[in-house]
């Protein structure tokens, strides 16, 4: 009998639960457009469509819808995009430099808006986002500084504004926030702020610690589900072979 | 029919101080740069600026020539943050109507069909509502009742865009994988402004293009300027990509060692100095 030994699988990283976590946020989403911004929701995003969500619609990024093998199978510039989004059929994860317990977001500027302390990108396309379709969010390092009680410019609507115009903001919808610490979602009866799973590795503790808010956390909180050995494999050779995803969030 | 032709120097001639300027392209994409830079060459002044935010801003707001900023983000792409528009903006340099990218677009929309506003999804219970106070809603007469932004013209005085190539009628036509807006800040104009790479003959704008490459419709333009590399260092496919190494450069000089060094000649030295530093 001949022995031989295989080399013990890599087990999965942080970044590489970040990614499930975040692919995840396209399950069962149909034939809609996934929009991911940032390394992680990318792969993310490309590792749904070639695993449990096969009729999402990806770009390159700019104007042309394209296949995980890059094909290009059609055209959305930014004309066309706007009208995508207000039509609905779209589910974007954006980044948020502030993000509240009712999940507003902000990506404009800190401090005062009339003198900020901070100028950062602007509202972009948040505001027409968040009142037409589903909005997740990606922060790659959970903080006080990230999860504030109240974000200084409400670009991204959240649902405590988002109530006060039901009529206007029916389509609105926030369906998780990812972090490098865990998913959230807000799934309480005021649509506050919920701990959903947590990364393995990762106490409650440490959440309510980079977190300046008032949590909601369960008594029995989840783990964020391991990646299947096919996920693993396709997020390690054919998604991000260079490991770009490590960048955004290290071991 | 008209020969529009002109250049860079008599279209900003034809500017004036307070003017409402409106900057076709997108971010750090096929911006009209050359005729910024123009822009910069002249004593023009306190202009209100209308533009999906990229170095157009960054520049003019460094120079001190922005009075008002309408815009939904400024950025410089692959580098998030404009430095410059950062700087003036925490120096509380300008007054700023920030609104979402849609809003703008269909603020450019009512502004070329000459209606007062249109009605938008978005900005509802956004910040964006707060801090433009002069924003009204308009309240749908059907049965939905639904309330939206009435989102008021964006009225230009002038447009500035940037194409791969047009005629001297001012036929303009972009090749690359989006026309951005470039045609609506035509339409929304009193007046506007073509730039591009090369001015070609009628014919040939439809000899290897498709005639819906044929973005600006002449009746909306009033001068044509050839400025090959016009759109540096924004990119302006297919006839040339970012310069990267160019907009690391302008992100991390001090504004008055970059205008020295790249801004104090005209077009031809700019781009002189630009060819001696690759």
């Amino acid at each position: 009998m001949t022995e031989f030994t295989q080399a013990a699988p890599v087990p999965p990283t942080r970044a590489e639960y970040c990614v499930i976590a975040c692919a995840e946020a396209w399950r069962d989403a149909g034939e809609i457009l996934a929009s991911p911004m940032g390394l992680i929701p990318s792969v993310g995003a490309r590792l749904a469509r070639l695993t449990f969500a096969p009729d999402l619609l990806l770009t390159d990024g700019e104007a042309t819808l394209v296949r995980p093998d890059g094909t290009t199978e059609g055209w959305l510039p930014y004309r066309q995009h706007l009208a995508l989004v207000t039509g609905g059929r779209r589910h974007v994860m954006m980044g948020a430099s502030q993000i509240d317990r009712y999940g507003n977001q902000n990506i404009s500027c800190i401090g005062d808006w009339e003198r900020p302390k901070r100028q950062l990108l602007g509202v972009r396309g948040a505001p027409v986002n968040t009142l037409n379709h589903p909005t997740s969010y990606w922060i790659p390092r959970q903080s006080r500084r990230v999860f504030v009680e109240k974000v200084d410019m409400v670009c991204g609507v959240g649902y405590d504004h988002a109530a006060a115009h039901p009529e206007t903001a029916r389509h609105h919808r926030i369906p998780r926030v990812v972090t490098d610490l865990g998913v959230f979602d807000f799934a309480t009866p005021d649509h506050s702020m919920r701990l959903a799973s947590l990364h393995p590795g990762v106490t409650p503790a440490q959440v309510r610690e980079a977190t300046s808010f008032e949590l909601a956390v369960p008594d029995d909180v989840p783990r964020t589900r391991p990646p299947t050995a096919d996920e693993l494999r396709l997020i390690r050779e054919v998604i991000d072979p260079e490991n770009t995803r490590a960048r955004e969030v290290g071991a | 029919m008209s020969d529009k032709t002109t250049t860079a120097d008599e279209v900003v001639s034809r500017l004036r101080s307070g003017m409402t300027l409106g900057i076709g392209g997108w971010g750090s994409r096929r911006k009209p740069m050359a005729l910024v830079r123009a822009l910069l060459r002249s004593d023009v002044t306190d202009l209100t600026i209308v533009s999906y935010g990229g170095p157009d801003v960054g520049m003019l707001a460094a120079a001190g020539r922005v009075r008002k900023l309408v815009t939904a983000f400024v950025t410089l792409d692959s580098i998030p943050l404009e430095p410059h528009y950062r700087a003036a903006r925490e120096q509380g340099a300008f007054e700023l109507m920030e609104i979402d990218e849609a809003m703008f677009m269909w603020g450019l929309h009512a502004a070329a069909n000459r209606l007062p506003f249109l009605p938008v999804r978005a900005g509802i219970g956004s910040d964006v509502m707060r801090v433009n106070p002069a924003l009204r809603t308009v309240t749908s007469p059907y049965d939905d009742g639904e309330t939206f932004v009435a989102m008021p013209a964006l009225r230009l005085d002038a447009a500035l865009v940037h194409v791969n190539r047009a005629d001297r009628l001012g036929n303009g036509q972009y090749l690359g994988p989006d026309p951005y807006f470039d045609d609506l800040f035509c339409a929304a104009a009193e007046t506007a402004y073509v730039s591009c790479e090369r001015i070609v003959d009628t014919a040939e704008l439809t000899k290897e293009a498709a005639p819906q490459t044929l973005l600006i419709k002449r009746h909306t333009v009033t001068g044509v300027v050839e400025a090959p590399n016009g759109a540096h260092f924004t990119s302006c496919a297919p006839d040339y990509g970012r310069d990267e190494a160019f907009q690391k450069a302008y992100a991390s000089t001090p504004w008055a060692e970059f205008a020295a060094r790249f801004l104090g000649g005209d077009e031809q030295a700019y781009q002189t100095a630009v060819g001696e530093r690759s």
